[in-house]
């Protein structure tokens, strides 16, 4: 806290020498506090690192590292790493692995990123207008809610995939459309608790809209718990989209993904072709995992925040 | 002999990440066998943590220094290991908490609760503890103890759970019994009750008790001796007599005088110590207090100050002491002639809002496919009115609806049935742009300074908002309306670009009522503006509050729960019981001829920092507890509680009656005469009087 001065008896109006010793130390603001808090924690600054380095991999590696990976290339396939093949060797239609792990990388991570956000979008504006609205409108809202996720996730969006699916655009509304709902319940909680705090009334009494009070006051209070909401959203998202490559609806050819990558590769491990299946299920795993520990990192720095010191 | 609990140089500091508070430093004391020890100061002065620490609990990063020592009965308490700690602590030292609301386990019965300690010090069995537990409980004044062994914490009120909390530190019989502000969660009335059955208890067990509170009037009437503490360090020590009759400590004397009393008179500006406490983990040197104090010198800045007095009675730690009380050119009591014409009482001729026959309930629980049978009735037809540049207060118990009412007064909520009017036009009819319109005149300030100010946003952005949203002005205009008014609440102009969490909680108060006045409003409805307040900040923004009204014509709906700050801010007065209102009056009126027993009982409990009017008092007040607001009792609503209650008090609703002059009850055995009425047309000029109304 800080050691701020009032001044000894109110001055009268616009008189200057109100200026008391003010702290400066400790005036971080929120966010600050929680990068701060953060960066303490190492394993979440792991998880950053472990992001960086895939994001640089997908999205810049392939500037550096050339592969052809339009035409197969029949007369080099399944050859051992650096046997004939690139770094990590090539896959049953002769692509070069590495370079496939980096184009896979890139449709996953954007993917993930998009359905994510996309999910969010959604899932706070509804929890936040049923949280604000109640009454009625809240619980015919989260009825829909509780209908759907009652709905077989998986089994909707294989269907859906099926019909439109092929594209990043695509799977991204998709995996987003469908997975909207636990964040707004999330918000809808979240604001429920906010709604009744007295800067909420404020706003009310002096005449803020209902899309002000939204916009203005509890979204950016929530915004904590969003953030956190949307690491983990990422990660199941990309995972959600593993699933689809793995059944055969990920994206076509000539893209891909880490999914369609496993799937693509499932004879190989009989066959004792470890490096079309092992890289990418670490890339995978790393990945997801990368997610998770930045999740929980910025779940406890945002806490610190809310709490007083 | 040697004094039961002797603290020697106790110094407790915490580490915490970049820095080192210092909440306790070299702080002696000691207690006698069956005295009550008070330790008072502001929030932040460490009383509590004081407290805490002859426990050995300390918060994680909390340690005691080299040097403390406690000795209870002559054996050193410092260094023992947390096994031996941990038989002392409930057995011979045992602890009450602020909150009885936090501190019971909801998922335990209370008869568990009690028993635990029991079972635990004295290894009894579990039915010898529940039986110990049911004596207990009967001892703290638990209706039918036996049969309540098994309830839930949920299923008692907050009096109750304190009782319960009490039982639980009584059931090992203590020999020390530590109050960490035992009363300041609960209303006035049941901490009347509670005060008093510490003291009873007591007596009968023959324990000592130090008794933590910010409250010097509870420390004035249950106290032998009082330490005050500020900044970490005991500022003065002595028998409460002599505190309140020649305390030394300029402190002290601060304190005391920035308090608003009932008997003062409300036109004068109530004296204030200024500025804020230090910071712990960097605290100045010198006498901790020179930099609020007005008679500092630069010895005071430079050397500490010990503790020492004329004789072992009185220490003070102070290079300039004070020599008594300050001599309040407020406390004398203006006699108003009655009738007299500028008389605050009197009804105004023309009044600006006028509430009428306000009714609210609120439907309990009722889902999408549950209907409610059930209401909390809230507010059951409550009227007033108020003129231009005038303050009605309101006061009641908690529960008593004053919140809903103000929160119906601005537009929060819709009442059920009656009208709001200001200045003619009916406020709870309008809708939409209409309604925006109207709000400029009518806003409010809220109780609690850090929920009222959007975290997210900086001051500057806070106090635009509302000409953002009524769209007044351009963004320059705003801007230099917004730093004329932090000039007018008295904080400084880079207060702009920083964020609520950087503020006090007196600054933050600041703000809110720099938010209230942007707009100009006619009205602003203050919800216990002062009550999340320190004393000596308290009467900055009491004082603060005062001003602006006078220069800015306002006029104020002040709700309290302390009668005190509600009768130095308003002129008439009106005092809710469970949604209706009781007695209407001006402040001298309801202060000085209560009608209701209801405030006379509200009087009677409120405690006075004065040990002589203490001393007086025969622990009469209000018994028993708030009904509940479901199912309120029949005819008048007070008479579950009350003293002189006969069956027409169960049959019939009283109906206001006149007193006098703008005075007006709702009483059958009213303690004063009514005046022959001259019946009022019902919504008259007066207006103040509630129509008796059929429930």
């Amino acid at each position: 806290m800080t050691t701020a001065i009032d001044p000894p008896v109110p001055a009268p109006p616009g008189s200057p020498g109100a200026d008391g010793g003010e702290a400066q130390g400790a005036n971080l603001t929120g966010w600050r506090l929680t990068v701060r808090e953060f960066l303490k924690n190492r394993l979440a600054v792991a998880g950053v690192g472990i992001l960086v380095f895939f994001i640089l991999f997908a999205f810049l590696g392939p500037l550096v590292y050339h592969t052809n990976q339009e035409a197969t290339n029949l007369l080099n396939t399944d050859a051992a790493p650096g046997n004939g093949g690139g770094p990590l060797g090539s896959d049953s239609n002769g692509f070069d692995v590495l370079g496939r792990l980096m184009l896979g990388g890139r449709t996953s991570l954007e993917i993930g990123f998009l359905a994510a956000i996309l999910a969010t979008v959604i899932g706070t504006l509804w929890g936040a207008v049923a949280g604000l609205l109640g009454g009625l409108i809240d619980a015919v809202m989260m009825r829909v809610v509780d209908v759907l996720l009652s709905i077989p996730f998986l089994l909707v969006v294989l269907i859906v995939a099926h019909r439109y699916g092929s594209n990043t655009w695509n799977l991204s509304i998709i995996l987003g459309i469908f997975s909207w709902l636990v964040p707004a319940r999330l918000i809808r909680g979240e604001v429920l608790t906010l709604r009744v705090r007295d800067f909420v009334s404020a706003a009310r009494v002096m005449g803020g809209s209902r899309s002000r009070l939204i916009f203005r006051h509890l979204i950016p209070n929530a915004m904590g718990t969003v953030i956190v909401n949307i690491t983990f959203q990422i990660a199941d998202a990309i995972l959600a989209l593993a699933a689809l490559g793995f059944l055969n609806f990920g994206v076509h050819y000539p893209s891909t993904d880490w999914g369609s990558q496993i799937s693509d590769a499932q004879d190989a491990l009989s066959n004792g072709y470890w490096w079309e299946v092992f890289p990418v299920g670490v890339c995978l795993v790393l990945v997801v995992m990368a997610f998770n520990l930045i999740g929980d990192g910025l779940r406890d720095a945002v806490d610190v925040r809310l709490r007083k010191r | 002999m040697a004094p039961l609990l002797e603290v020697e140089n106790l110094s407790t500091h915490i580490q915490l990440s970049r820095s080192m508070v210092r909440p306790v430093e070299n702080v002696s004391f000691h207690l006698e066998a069956g005295e009550t020890l008070g330790l008072v100061g502001e929030s932040g002065c460490g009383k509590s943590m004081t407290g805490l620490s002859l426990m050995g609990l300390l918060p994680p990063g909390g340690s005691l220094v080299d040097e403390s020592s406690v000795r209870l009965a002559g054996r050193e308490l410092v260094g023992l290991p947390d096994a031996e700690l941990r038989k002392i602590r409930g057995n011979e030292i045992a602890m009450v908490f602020q909150d009885p609301m936090s501190s019971l386990d909801p998922t335990k019965t209370i008869g568990y609760q009690v028993a635990e300690p029991v079972r635990l010090h004295r290894g009894a069995s579990k039915a010898e503890a529940l039986e110990r537990a049911a004596e207990v409980l009967a001892l703290v004044g638990l209706p039918r103890p036996k049969e309540r062994l098994n309830d839930y914490p949920h299923q008692l009120s907050g009096g109750l759970r304190q009782r319960v909390m009490i039982a639980i530190a009584l059931a090992c019989e203590p020999k020390v019994l530590i109050a960490d502000e035992p009363t300041t969660a609960l209303d006035v009335t049941i901490q009347a009750q509670i005060l008093t059955l510490l003291a009873d208890l007591k007596d009968r067990l023959r324990m000592s008790m130090i008794l933590i509170t910010h409250d010097m009037g509870v420390v004035a009437g249950h106290a032998d001796r009082i330490n005050v503490m500020y900044a970490g360090r005991i500022a003065e020590t002595t028998e409460t007599r002599k505190l309140f009759a020649g305390m030394r400590h300029p402190y002290t004397q601060g304190l005391l005088a920035s308090i608003p009393r009932l008997a003062q008179d409300n036109t004068q500006r109530l004296f204030t110590v200024p500025g804020l406490p230090p910071d712990l983990s960097n605290p100045p040197a010198g006498c901790r207090f020179a930099a609020r104090c007005t008679y500092a010198t630069d010895k005071c800045r430079t050397d500490e100050p010990e503790l020492v007095g004329a004789d072992d009675e009185h220490e003070f730690a102070c290079w300039h002491p004070v020599n008594g009380p300050l001599q309040l050119a407020t406390t004398q009591v203006r006699e108003t002639p009655p009738g007299e014409p500028a008389d605050p009482a009197a009804p105004p001729r023309k009044p600006l809002l006028e509430v009428t026959e306000l009714v609210k309930e609120f439907p309990v629980s009722g889902g999408l496919l549950q209907r409610s049978k059930r209401s909390v009735k809230a507010v059951s037809g409550v009227s007033l009115s108020l003129g231009p540049g005038q303050t009605f207060g309101l006061v009641g118990e908690s529960g008593c609806g004053k919140t809903t009412l103000g929160r119906m007064i601005v537009g929060l909520d819709k009442p059920d049935s009656g009208t709001v009017t200001l200045e003619g036009q009916q406020i709870d009819a309008l809708r939409g742009n209409e309604l925006r319109r109207h709000r400029r005149d009518l806003q409010m300030m809220f109780q609690d300074p850090y929920s009222s100010l959007d975290p997210r946003m900086r001051v500057g952005a806070i106090l635009r908002e509302p000409l953002q949203i009524q769209g007044i002005g351009s963004s320059k205009e705003q801007l230099e309306r917004v730093s004329d008014l932090l000039g007018e609440v008295g904080l400084p102009k880079n207060a702009l670009e920083r964020f609520p969490h950087e503020f006090s909680g007196g600054q933050r108060q600041r703000i809110g009522l720099a938010r209230a006045l942007t707009l100009n409003p006619k009205v602003i409805v203050a919800d216990e503006p002062v009550s999340a307040l320190d004393v000596s900040i308290r009467a900055q923004v009491l004082n603060l509050m005062k001003r602006l009204q006078a220069s800015h014509d306002l006029s104020y709906v002040v709700i309290s729960h302390d009668l005190a700050v509600v009768k130095y801010l308003a002129d008439r007065i009106g005092v809710m019981y469970l949604g209706k209102m009781v007695e209407t009056g001006g402040g001298q009126d309801i202060y000085e001829r209560p009608v209701h027993p209801y405030t006379a009982g509200l009087l009677e409990a409120i405690p006075i920092p004065d040990p002589q009017v203490e001393a007086r008092k025969d622990g009469g007040g209000i018994k028993g507890e708030l009904p509940s607001p479901l199912d309120p009792p029949s005819g008048c609503r007070f008479r579950t509680r009350c003293p002189l209650a006969q069956d027409t008090c169960a049959q019939e609703e009283p109906a206001m009656r006149k007193f006098g002059d703008g005075h007006f009850a709702a009483c059958h055995f009213p303690l004063q005469t009514p005046v022959l009425e001259t019946v009022a047309p019902a919504g008259a000029a007066d207006g103040s009087g509630e129509a008796p109304a059929a429930v």
